[in-house]
């Protein structure tokens, strides 16, 4: 047990990739995400990511490596958290994950997951439905990471998400981002009393 | 009050920290032509250049983009343009131009992969015997090879001061994992970075020559418009810069051309060891992929492998002398790069004797793992 804390501490690195479709605001939300836990919660991030020439469609997705100390190797190399907004993003990255990593996804556009463990949320159908747009979908997911995995400080992200919003769309995205949050903390109760 | 707000460590991408260390060496002049992934250069310096009462022109195309920075340069500016490789090529003409004129420039090379359009959001290092042979004819190159966000703009301001000491184009090469990648980044101060300037003439512009020679091999250069005459011209020329054939002045301009660079090579490179000291195997490895190397001899060195990095951040001139007495004890040799095979035959060309040099190349658009290192050094131990 010791041993696996030394190595752990010696690894001292954590990896997240928010993946889906071009245009879903993927990479802006891995830049927020990476903005939040390195200037606001002050650890050392890195923030990369992997798209295709079109604006919109085909796969993308913004890597973020968190560590204390120094991060040499810039891109993933096994993930603690997968966030996978299309069954394309899932498929392709599953593989990717730790064992005992965390799988978010889509509950309503992933619909064959290939574990039992994770937690699936609708979060395009929610951004259209209780915000009334599709682009705060990103927005919202972030807010259900921030609040499954206690990766960043919610005021870090409330900070940047508000500071990172186009004029005249804080009020949209700060909802989202609270919609977010709650979304998150009904469906941990939720599994909790599942068991 | 919280960090964000404060802004003293801001996350920046690659790009944003390219075009703020231009703004720091003192940019007069941007001229370029959008293209992935080096495209948030020139959106910055859009929106920053007027702010500071300094030019920023989107060229009709990158063989526009070059000409007008050059024609900015021998009007006392100091002059940019960022491209990618396609970019580049159609830019190589007027580079020699450039070298021949001996004017001061700064190219941003974001590379991707190639030939022709290649793969515009894809990673690739297969530029760097562009930079050092792009253009025709002899001459001798100057090009930084970044690896971080904080390091794209310290060699950018690195590559204006050697631009500008040297009277030469420098090439910033950097790649598109680096370019779009973020860091946590603390903006240098004034004063924290040296920032050169080219050299002026002291003299009466009577008796003022473009292509002097002086002890340093580097002639003093007045702007146009500033009351000095010279002439301009692509073709041999002589001090004054008026065409010639006479063998005695073609072997003096092109002497020039090469050892103003040569006899100050010593101040030029720039290379970073890691663990070399008690190395029997070397990684080296130069942008990007250093990064990488890193990563994977920390692996390796937990595994108790007697191995180390070496990484070129001037890329050209090639640090002959700093790598080969970092080789000198070194058995096998893994040169890693995101090509088919540039800088190895450059490491081949230095490396001891008895020792034996490993190629590992990857040219599919992804990045070079740890993983892919460590088991290269496996595989050769």
């Amino acid at each position: 047990m010791k041993a696996a804390a030394e190595q752990k501490k010696k690894e001292d690195r954590y990896e997240i990739r928010l993946s889906g479709s071009g245009g879903q605001g993927l990479i802006l939300a891995g830049v927020m995400l990476a903005e939040a836990i390195g200037v606001g919660d002050g650890k050392n991030v890195v923030q990369t990511q992997s798209y295709g020439p079109e604006a919109r469609g085909g796969a993308s997705r913004s890597d973020v490596v968190i560590a204390e100390g120094e991060i040499y190797y810039p891109k993933t190399m096994k993930l603690d958290i997968l966030l996978a907004l299309t069954q394309e993003a899932c498929d392709k990255y599953y593989p990717d994950l730790k064992e005992n990593g965390i799988l978010v996804v889509d509950s309503t556009m992933v619909t064959q997951v290939p574990t039992k463990k994770y937690y699936g949320l609708p979060f395009v159908r929610l951004a259209r439905e209780e915000i009334g747009h599709v682009m705060v979908a990103n927005v919202i997911a972030l807010g259900a990471i921030a609040e499954l995995t206690g990766i960043v400080t919610h005021d870090s992200l409330k900070e940047v998400v508000l500071g990172r919003a186009p004029r005249g769309t804080e009020e949209k995205n700060q909802k989202a981002l609270e919609l977010g949050f709650s979304a998150a903390r009904k469906l941990k109760k939720e599994v909790k009393s599942r068991g | 009050m919280s960090n964000l707000r404060k802004g003293k460590v801001r996350l920046l991408q690659g790009n944003e920290a390219c075009f703020q260390g231009a703004i720091y060496a003192g940019i007069d002049f941007y001229a370029g032509y959008p293209i992935t992934p080096s495209t948030e250069i020139a959106e910055g310096l859009a929106r920053e250049l007027p702010r500071i009462g300094k030019k920023f022109i989107q060229m009709e195309d990158e063989i526009g983009s070059i000409a007008a920075v050059i024609g900015a340069s021998n009007a006392g500016a100091k002059a940019m343009t960022a491209t990618s490789g396609p970019g580049y090529s159609l830019m190589v003409e007027n580079i020699g131009y450039a070298y021949m004129t001996e004017t001061p420039c700064v190219i941003v090379n974001v590379q991707r992969a190639g030939p022709s359009t290649g793969l515009p959001t894809k990673i690739s290092q297969s530029d760097m015997m562009q930079a050092r042979w792009g253009t025709h004819g002899d001459y001798t190159a100057i090009a930084v090879a970044p690896s971080s966000v904080r390091e794209c703009f310290e060699e950018t301001v690195r590559a204006f001061n050697l631009s500008e000491r040297f009277r030469t184009p420098v090439t910033v090469l950097t790649d598109e994992v680096l370019g779009h990648m973020r860091e946590l980044m603390t903006m240098p101060k004034p004063g924290e970075l040296e920032v050169m300037e080219r050299p002026k003439p002291d003299i009466p512009a009577d008796w003022y020559r473009h292509f002097e020679m002086t002890p340093s091999m580097v002639s003093p250069m007045a702007a146009l418009g500033e009351g000095y005459r010279y002439n301009v011209t692509g073709m041999t020329h002589d001090r004054e810069g008026f065409p010639t054939a006479v063998p005695s002045e073609i072997n003096e301009k092109l002497n020039k051309l090469k050892k103003k660079i040569e006899r100050f090579a010593d101040e030029i490179y720039k290379v970073r060891t890691e663990m070399m000291d008690d190395a029997k195997i070397a990684v080296i490895s130069f942008g990007t992929v250093a990064r990488a190397t890193h990563q994977a001899i920390k692996m390796a060195r937990e595994r108790r492998v007697r191995v180390g990095a070496i990484q070129p951040l001037t890329i050209w001139p090639f640090p002959d002398p700093i790598i080969s007495d970092a080789l000198k004890n070194v058995k096998k040799i893994i040169v890693a790069e995101l090509n088919m095979g540039q800088m190895v035959n450059e490491v081949k060309r230095i490396a001891p004797r008895n020792a034996e040099v490993f190629f590992l190349g990857r040219y599919d658009g992804e990045v070079m793992t740890p993983q892919q290192i460590l088991d290269k050094i496996r595989e050769v131990k």
